[in-house]
């Protein structure tokens, strides 16, 4: 029965490609088997959002006259401290960016109400953003101060980057210490209070192709409300750690970089977000098509969450110190009942990622498919997959030896 | 009937040396239970306050309190979500200490009792998008 990316985007332009989500997929292979599914599906469409801290943006403002090279030289965006190393009118604001008065965590716990996750999200929104910079100046670029509004309407180029997104799986946060923790997991209560964790699940793109055999290099994807495409690996992109017998990883594993033009994308799913003690980020929608090529394909997508696994880890010593210990595994519809077992003891839950509007998102998609506006696309080279030689290392510190 | 209210009471600057509150239990035969209490900068008393006895000895403490110029407001008007940029999530969930953010299992949305808050603030710094807000 296999078929082609070709012949499905015949399909879909013909309106006769049968779409569903990975949710409604789970059903149907219950109801009808793999066999029948397999031939009647043609693309499962996945999503999930949530805070994506290696998230970033890029822009081209347009020539200033006289002209001045920012490049080397010093620009923030509403107080958020942009990079300039680069050309003379290209910029560039990472998710996590803070403004150079913003306290941190000297009054603990840092508030961390606005930073470069904010940033993009204005932008996107179509709100005025003020831009200060400076520069040294040379002789064909003379102006050393610069203080204006942009506005992304008027950018000569505004994309979304982010080199690490949409992580194949997660760990599950807990604190064993006696006092309250404040991480980018959340807000974690002494003695087992609680736990977060962060994952669509049965819904997540590369929790549903889970050794990466239709998402790669050139994806067309759904990204921030718009149309993005994945760029490369993302980084600490790791295929080798061990895995279920269905192929789900048992911890954080694959990732991707997303790339896509900022100008389309919607504000409603690229959201600054602020965690207490920790730091700005970007949360970010992301949705996979999933072309159905083979049943293979299609029995990976019919992953449900009792059968995926997430370990538990212990963000007062173990994650800090870089340990590599757990405290347990548990099934995500375990996550998503309220509650889990924790060294006997039962500890309330709740998610950073939305699955409400993971949900939306692949319906989004699967709609946009249906009603012939996206067209899949050939990955033009895969991910690294499981086997390769890739090895996630540690920091190797060399000391820096003084004595000459 | 016995009825239970949380409310917001404002005491104007000339209220604040004044025992008001103690009153509803002398003169009207209400439960209070305080929730919150502040002065703030301008000299202005804040107190929330859930309040609670029969309906008839509410109605009167709540005349009490109208006439000596307290200024009175039910605690759900001084919460709020922007619902525009919430999204969801659940990190609310776990950290509200009264139970007033579920999480409806099917649509897995994120609703807010305010009828169950108790105005502690504690969510405001805990949501990601800082959708919560407490109007004080």
């Amino acid at each position: 029965m296999a078929k082609t990316i070709a012949e499905i985007n015949e399909r879909i332009k013909q309106g006769q490609a049968v779409v569903v989500t990975a949710e409604e997929i789970i059903d149907i292979v219950k109801r009808q088997g793999v066999t029948r599914a397999a031939q009647e599906v043609d693309v499962v469409t996945t999503g999930t959002f949530g805070p994506m801290c290696s998230s970033g943006a890029y822009f081209n403002i347009g020539h200033t006259q006289p002209r001045m090279k920012l490049g080397g030289g010093r620009a923030y965006l509403n107080d958020v401290p942009a990079y300039t190393g680069f050309a003379a009118a290209d910029l560039c604001i990472g998710s996590n960016a803070l403004p150079d008065d913003d306290p941190r965590n000297k009054i603990y716990p840092g508030e961390f109400n606005y930073g470069g996750g904010h940033v993009i999200e204005e932008l996107v929104a179509g709100n005025d953003v003020r831009l200060v910079a400076s520069a040294y100046g040379s002789d064909d670029y003379p102006r050393k101060k610069l203080e204006t509004w942009i506005n992304i309407r008027d950018l000569n180029s505004a994309v979304l980057f982010n080199i690490r997104n949409a992580s194949q799986n997660y760990p599950v946060a807990v604190n064993l210490s006696d006092k309250m923790i404040y991480t980018y997991m959340g807000v974690l209560k002494p003695n087992l209070g609680n736990a977060n964790f962060c994952s669509a699940g049965q819904l997540s793109p590369l929790l549903n192709d889970p050794y990466y055999k239709t998402i790669g290099i050139g994806t067309k994807i759904f990204l921030g409300g718009g149309i993005g495409f994945i760029a490369w690996p993302g980084t600490q992109h790791n295929p080798n750690v061990p895995r279920l017998a269905n192929g789900v990883p048992r911890d954080a594993a694959g990732t991707i970089a997303v790339i896509g033009d900022l100008k389309q994308m919607r504000s409603r799913w690229l959201v600054g977000a602020s965690m207490l003690g920790y730091g700005c980020t970007l949360t970010v929608g992301v949705g996979i098509p999933i072309p159905i090529l083979s049943e293979e394909i299609l029995h990976y997508t019919a992953i449900s969450d009792a059968e995926i696994l997430a370990p538990v880890v212990d963000y007062s010593v173990s994650y800090p110190m870089l340990k590599p210990d757990i405290l347990g595994e548990v099934s995500y519809a375990q996550l998503k009942s309220g509650s889990i077992m924790v060294q006997g003891k039962e500890v309330p839950i709740a998610s950073l990622s939305s699955y409400s509007r993971a949900v939306e998102i692949a319906t989004t998609l699967k709609e946009w498919i249906q009603s012939s506006r996206f067209l899949l696309t050939e990955s033009v080279a895969p991910l690294p997959q499981a086997g390769s030689d890739i090895v996630l290392k540690p920091l190797n510190e060399r000391p820096l030896d003084y004595s000459g | 009937m016995i009825i239970s209210r949380r409310i917001v009471l404002r005491f104007p600057k000339r209220l604040v040396n004044r025992a008001i509150v103690s009153r509803l239990a002398k003169d009207y035969d209400l439960d209070f239970n305080i929730l919150k209490a502040s002065v703030t900068p301008d000299e202005e008393g804040l107190m929330v306050l859930e309040l609670s006895g029969k309906q008839e000895d509410y109605d009167n403490g709540i005349r009490y309190l109208s006439r000596t110029g307290v200024i009175i407001q039910p605690l759900s008007q001084s919460v709020s979500r922007d619902e525009e940029r919430c999204t969801h999530c659940g990190a609310c969930v776990a950290i509200c200490p009264s139970h007033a953010f579920e999480l409806d299992p099917i649509t897995r949305r994120v609703n807010f009792r305010d009828e169950k808050c108790l105005a502690c603030g504690l969510c405001l710094t805990a949501c990601p998008p800082r959708v919560m807000k407490l109007h004080f």
